[in-house]
C-alpha cells in the first residue's frame, strides 16, 4: 500500500479546497483509509495536466465492496482460498480450535474468517482483534497469504 | 452448519471436509475448498460428448468401437489414470493385460522415481496427519504448494495446531524452502527460511547438506552463504519430527537418488526425517500402488502374455517416441498438453480412444471419445492421498453418465 506522501505528490497540491478539504495532505490522508474517493477532488478530475496523476491513483485505489468495519478487505481476484488465514487466526482458533483451528473444516458460527466457494469471506468481524475499544494492530491473517489478498484499510 | 462432508478431488490432498449445498440437483455452493478445488468440483465448462469419428453416437455403440480397436491392436498404450478411481485403474491393468499393452501413468515423467523409491522401501515416509501432529521441521524442496496444493499448508503442513504441535506455525513450527525461485512458498517461509539455489544445483546442495550436518565445511560450486547452511544444519539437527515434501523441481533436478538416499541417511542418523512425494494428480499414487500390487512395478509396464516387462523403453515417452505402439487408450489425462509435442505427434497417426469428462486437447485428436462422470462429485469411488493413504470419495450429484470404472468394466468384458 502506499504512503500519504505518495498520494500527496499525485494530487495537484493546490489546497484549492474544493474537495471540501482544507489542504491536499487532509485529503491525501482521507483517501488512504477510503473515506473519500480519488474523483473526489475535482481538479484532477477536471484538467489535463493531472490525468497521468488521475490514472496513476486511479489504480491504487481500485474500487473494493465489501470493506467491513474493521477496514478488512478481501481481494477476490487474488484470494486462492488456500485457508491459511482461517487457520492462523488468533480469533478463529480460540472460537473453534478442533476445526478451523487445525486447519479442517469450521465448525461453529462465531469464526470470522471461512472459505467459500473458494475465496475468503469475512463475517462476524466485531469480534476481530482491530475492532472495538482494546483493539491491536493483528496481522496473522495479512502476513500468512501467499497472494497478498488480504488488505486492511 | 454442514456436517456431511464430501472429498474434493482437485488435487492429491484429497481434502475430505468439504461442504456443499445443493440447489436443484447441482452445486450451488461450497465451503472450505480452494479456489483450485472449488473450480474443479464446479465441473467442466465444456463436456465432452460421446462420439465416434466425430460423429455423435450412443455410449453401447462407442464402447464397442474401443474395444474393437483394442481387440485389433497388438500393442496397445494404456495411459493416463492419475485422473481416475482406483476401480477404473485396476481394470485398466486387466484391459492392459488382456490386450498385452503397454501400461504407463503420468508419475513416469512425475514424481515416479520418489513413489518407486518409498514403496520399495528405500526412503522413510509418513503420512500428512502425522505431520499435522507432530512436524517441527518442514522443508518444501523444489515444491510451491502455495499454488500446486493450496490447503497444503494450512490443513497439514505449516499452519495448523495438532496434538504435538499446540501453539502451531508461530512457536511450534520452521518451514523452509529450497528452490530455484523465490516463490509464493517462500514468501511465506520468509528470507531466513528461504534458500535459494540455481537450476540443477539439487544434488550439489544434498551434498553440502551432509558435510553441514557432519560439522565439515559445506562446498558447492555455486554462490551459497556457507553460514546460513551451516545455521540450516543446526535446524536441523534438533528436529524431532522433520519432513520433506520432495516436488517436481527436486525430481527434475536428480540425475539419480543417491543423493537423496545420502541425505536422508545422513538426516535420519543425526535426527528424525521422513519424505513425502508431492503428486499433483488426486490418484497417482494410486495408480503406483495398484499396479506394483499386481505386477510389482509402479508405471512404465508392458505385459507379454504370462510376462510383465519394465523397463524405461516401456516408458509413455519412449514408446511413443519409437513408435511402438499402434493403439491408445488415454483415461484420465491429457498428454497432447502435458508432453512435448514431438513425442504426442505419434498419437494423432493411431486409432484413439479418450475417457475424460471434459474436452481435453487430446480428446479433439481421438477417434473415440466415451464421457464418463467426474469422480468425487458425480460419482464415486476410491483414491489413494499423496502419502499412501486411501480415501473413499462420495458421490454429491445424480448424473446419466457412467463412471470411469463401469466404462472400463464394459470394455474389458466386450474385448
Amino acid at each position: 500500500m502506499a504512503s500519504v506522501m505518495e498520494i500527496y505528490q499525485l494530487l495537484p497540491k493546490t489546497n484549492c479546497k474544493e474537495c471540501g478539504k482544507s489542504t491536499c495532505m487532509a485529503f491525501a490522508v482521507d483517501l488512504l483509509s477510503r473515506k473519500v474517493k480519488v474523483g473526489d477532488c475535482p481538479p484532477l478530475v477536471r484538467e489535463d495536466k493531472y490525468k497521468a496523476n488521475y490514472e496513476k491513483l486511479s489504480g491504487m485505489f481500485t474500487p473494493v465492496d465489501n470493506v467491513t468495519e474493521t477496514g478488512l478487505i478481501v481481494h477476490a481476484d487474488k484470494c486462492i482460498g488456500c485457508g491459511n488465514c482461517v487457520v492462523a487466526c488468533p480469533v478463529n482458533v480460540a472460537a473453534d480450535p478442533m476445526g478451523a483451528g487445525s486447519g479442517k473444516a469450521p465448525t461453529c458460527d462465531r469464526i470470522i474468517l471461512k472459505v467459500e466457494d473458494g475465496i475468503v469471506k469475512a463475517m462476524n468481524v466485531q469480534e476481530c482483534r482491530r475492532f472495538g475499544e482494546n483493539k491491536i494492530l493483528c496481522v496473522a491473517c495479512i502476513d500468512t497469504c501467499p497472494t497478498k489478498a488480504i488488505e486492511f484499510v | 452448519m454442514e456436517n456431511d462432508y464430501y472429498v474434493c478431488t482437485g488435487c492429491a490432498l484429497l481434502c475430505d471436509d468439504i461442504g456443499v449445498e445443493l440447489e436443484g440437483g447441482k452445486l450451488n455452493k461450497v465451503h472450505t475448498a480452494c479456489r483450485k478445488g472449488f473450480a474443479f468440483m464446479k465441473g467442466c465448462t465444456n463436456p465432452m460428448e460421446c462420439a465416434v469419428n466425430g460423429e455423435r453416437t450412443d455410449i453401447d455403440s462407442a464402447i464397442k468401437e474401443a474395444a474393437s480397436i483394442l481387440r485389433n491392436a497388438e500393442r496397445p498404450l494404456i495411459f493416463g489414470h492419475a485422473n481416475s478411481s482406483s476401480g477404473a485403474q485396476k481394470k485398466a491393468i486387466d484391459i492392459a493385460r488382456k490386450t498385452n499393452g503397454f501400461i504407463d501413468d503420468t508419475s513416469s515423467f512425475c514424481q515416479g522415481p520418489m513413489v518407486e523409491a518409498i514403496m520399495e522401501g528405500k526412503l522413510k515416509t509418513c503420512t500428512l496427519d502425522d505431520v499435522r501432529h507432530k512436524a517441527d521441521v518442514i522443508i518444501y524442496w523444489g515444491a510451491d504448494p502455495a499454488n500446486s496444493h493450496p490447503r497444503h499448508m494450512s490443513r497439514y503442513s505449516y499452519f495448523p495446531r495438532g496434538k504435538e504441535r499446540q501453539r502451531g506455525w508461530e512457536e511450534d513450527r520452521t518451514a523452509i524452502t529450497i528452490d530455484v525461485r523465490k516463490s509464493d512458498t517462500a514468501e511465506i517461509c520468509g528470507q531466513n527460511g528461504f534458500y535459494q539455489i540455481p537450476v540443477k544445483g539439487d544434488a550439489e546442495f544434498m551434498d553440502a547438506m551432509v558435510s553441514a550436518l557432519s560439522g565439515k565445511i559445506p562446498k558447492t560450486s555455486y554462490d551459497l552463504d556457507k553460514k546460513k547452511l551451516l545455521e540450516l544444519a543446526s535446524i536441523l539437527k534438533k528436529a524431532k519430527f522433520g519432513v520433506i515434501f520432495a516436488g517436481l523441481g527436486m525430481v527434475y533436478a536428480l540425475d539419480d537418488r543417491e543423493p537423496l538416499y545420502k541425505l536422508m541417511d545422513k538426516l535420519n542418523s543425526v535426527s528424525n526425517f521422513h519424505l513425502i512425494p508431492m503428486a499433483g494428480h488426486y490418484n497417482m499414487r494410486g495408480f503406483n500402488e495398484n499396479l506394483f500390487e499386481e505386477t510389482g512395478y509402479i508405471n512404465r509396464v508392458k505385459f507379454s502374455g504370462e510376462e510383465v516387462l519394465h523397463g524405461p523403453e516401456y516408458s509413455v515417452v519412449e514408446a511413443l517416441r519409437q513408435k511402438a505402439v499402434d493403439a491408445a487408450l488415454v483415461i484420465g489425462a491429457d498428454p497432447l498438453s502435458s508432453l512435448p509435442r514431438s513425442v504426442v505427434r505419434y498419437l494423432e497417426e493411431i486409432p484413439l480412444i479418450v475417457i475424460d469428462p471434459c474436452h481435453t486437447l487430446t480428446s479433439v485428436k481421438a477417434n473415440v471419445t466415451i464421457p464418463c462422470g467426474l469422480v468425487g462429485v458425480e460419482t464415486g469411488g476410491s483414491a489413494v492421498r499423496m502419502d499412501g493413504i486411501e480415501i473413499e470419495v462420495k458421490q454429491i450429484v445424480d448424473t446419466d453418465r457412467l463412471s470411469d470404472e463401469e466404462i472400463m468394466t464394459r470394455i474389458s468384458e466386450a474385448l
